[in-house]
């Protein structure tokens, strides 16, 4: 058996971790991109759109991303799809982000002042114009601390891809304690690991937060 | 293509997706349970406490909100025992659920506390309640209805996380899904159904505990 040292533990997890890193980064702009545009279909509230949001979003706050994982695995494949567990994983994480965002920028939206449409819409302002120089700007504000929080859920989220088999974060600690036998050290490491990771996300969020109340 | 999707290969199965069930919802239930005690302790703690208690709360809420729930049942599960504890896999859910669970209940709960008017607490006080008094029935209540919606979505989360512990071999509903797409080879079928039936629970659940909530945990008149 080969020796490994704390360092070798270490070192394994750390270049695993960027998979975490990628994944996570891959998840949350692919999900900031279909979560505005799910946002701007569902306060443009053209026919049934409005339905067919809240039904997305549900679904996807209801289930567990576990499953939504194994879903995307095993149904891109029966769809003719050659998938790979990075595939599979983008895929869950950015349409379970994108729900969530959509759904976190939605309050953020609803937020603004009634009458700040309705000065836009008498300044004969068109609904593109409308969320561009009046809406968008101002839930922009309200919007970055949730969402600079919600990514913790995401770098979080990605540790159930090691359930699929893609080697990220988690799955190289499992792989590592079948090598050492040394489980309390090794996810000692990998909760260090994370923690590292999520910890100043959440911290800046709650200063962030802090912020906006305090111009408000 | 054509995909033919066969359902009832995996719904002739129903009494390994029933058990998954029960065993999902028991999970839940004690975690949701224990895990909001442990949470009202945490709040205590972390507003009355003393000054080394509140780190120790805080520390304990940083460290489990920033880690996934996966690494904390795998680390319970088995980290543990290679320091003399062992424990079943059921138990480690358990465990780890309510360690989950407690610490966003903390968090939360304490917001609420925090929110409470001083006034309150001080005619509470001039009305010569103990201090134990004054916690659970003055600030508690009104702190539990303002924060309740952000608990009982917590709680559900937990619930949803639950599906997790099948891959330590709780036999929960995701465990079940798996050894029925193991028999049958009907993965997709399998995984839609386990995840419906997620779907329906998470629904009754905030219904359940909407009804709950105001009646009897911080009493409406």
């Amino acid at each position: 058996m080969v020796d490994f040292s704390l360092w070798d533990i270490f070192r394994n997890l750390l270049l695993a971790a960027r998979w975490t890193v990628a994944l996570s980064l891959v998840a949350f702009v692919g999900g900031g991109i279909l979560g505005i545009l799910l946002l701007i279909i569902r306060i443009k509230n053209a026919r049934g759109a409005h339905l067919f949001v809240a039904t997305y979003v549900q679904l996807f706050q209801g289930t567990p991303l576990l499953m939504q994982l194994f879903l995307s695995y095993f149904g891109l494949a029966l769809f003719g799809f050659k998938t790979t567990a990075w595939f599979a994983a983008a895929f869950a994480l950015t349409l379970y982000t994108s729900a969530f965002l959509a759904e976190i920028w939605r309050g953020c939206v609803e937020a603004i002042p009634k009458g700040q449409w309705e000065a836009g819409r008498s300044l004969a302002l068109n609904f593109t114009e409308m969320l561009r120089y009046i809406i968008l700007p101002q839930a922009f504000k309200i919007a970055i601390a949730p969402t600079v929080g919600f990514l913790v859920q995401v770098i979080k989220g990605t540790a159930l891809a090691s359930v699929i088999g893609f080697i990220e974060l988690t799955k190289a600690g499992t792989m590592i304690t079948n090598a050492t036998f040394q489980p309390f050290l090794t996810y000692s490491c990998v909760a260090l690991l994370y923690f590292a990771l999520c910890y100043p996300i959440s911290w800046y969020a709650k200063r962030l937060e802090l912020q906006t109340h305090v111009t408000r | 293509m054509l995909i033919q999707l066969d359902f009832l290969a995996v719904l002739e199965q129903w009494p390994l997706l029933l058990k998954g069930i029960v065993w999902t919802v028991f999970l839940s239930a004690l975690a949701a349970v224990v895990g909001v005690a442990v949470g009202i302790g945490g709040a205590w703690a972390r507003s009355h406490g003393p000054a080394w208690l509140r780190l120790l709360v805080g520390v304990y809420v940083e460290l489990i909100r920033n880690t996934p729930f996966i690494v904390q049942l795998f680390f319970i599960f088995f980290g543990l025992p290679a320091m003399g504890v062992k424990l079943s896999p059921e138990v480690a859910s358990m465990i780890a659920m309510v360690v989950n669970l407690g610490a966003y209940a903390t968090e939360i709960i304490r917001a609420g506390v925090d929110a409470t008017p001083r006034g309150q607490i001080e005619a509470a006080l001039s009305l010569a309640l103990s201090k134990a008094q004054v916690f659970t029935r003055v600030v508690l209540p009104p702190a539990l209805r303002k924060i309740w919606p952000a608990l009982v979505s917590q709680i559900i989360i937990v619930m949803l996380g639950s599906a997790v512990c099948g891959q330590i071999s709780v036999q929960e509903l995701s465990y079940a899904a798996n050894l029925i797409q193991s028999r049958n080879f009907r993965a997709f079928e399998a995984f839609i159904i386990a995840t419906l039936v997620y779907l329906a629970l998470s629904i009754a659940l905030r219904k359940l505990l909407n009804w709950l909530g105001p009646r009897y945990i911080f009493g409406a008149r």
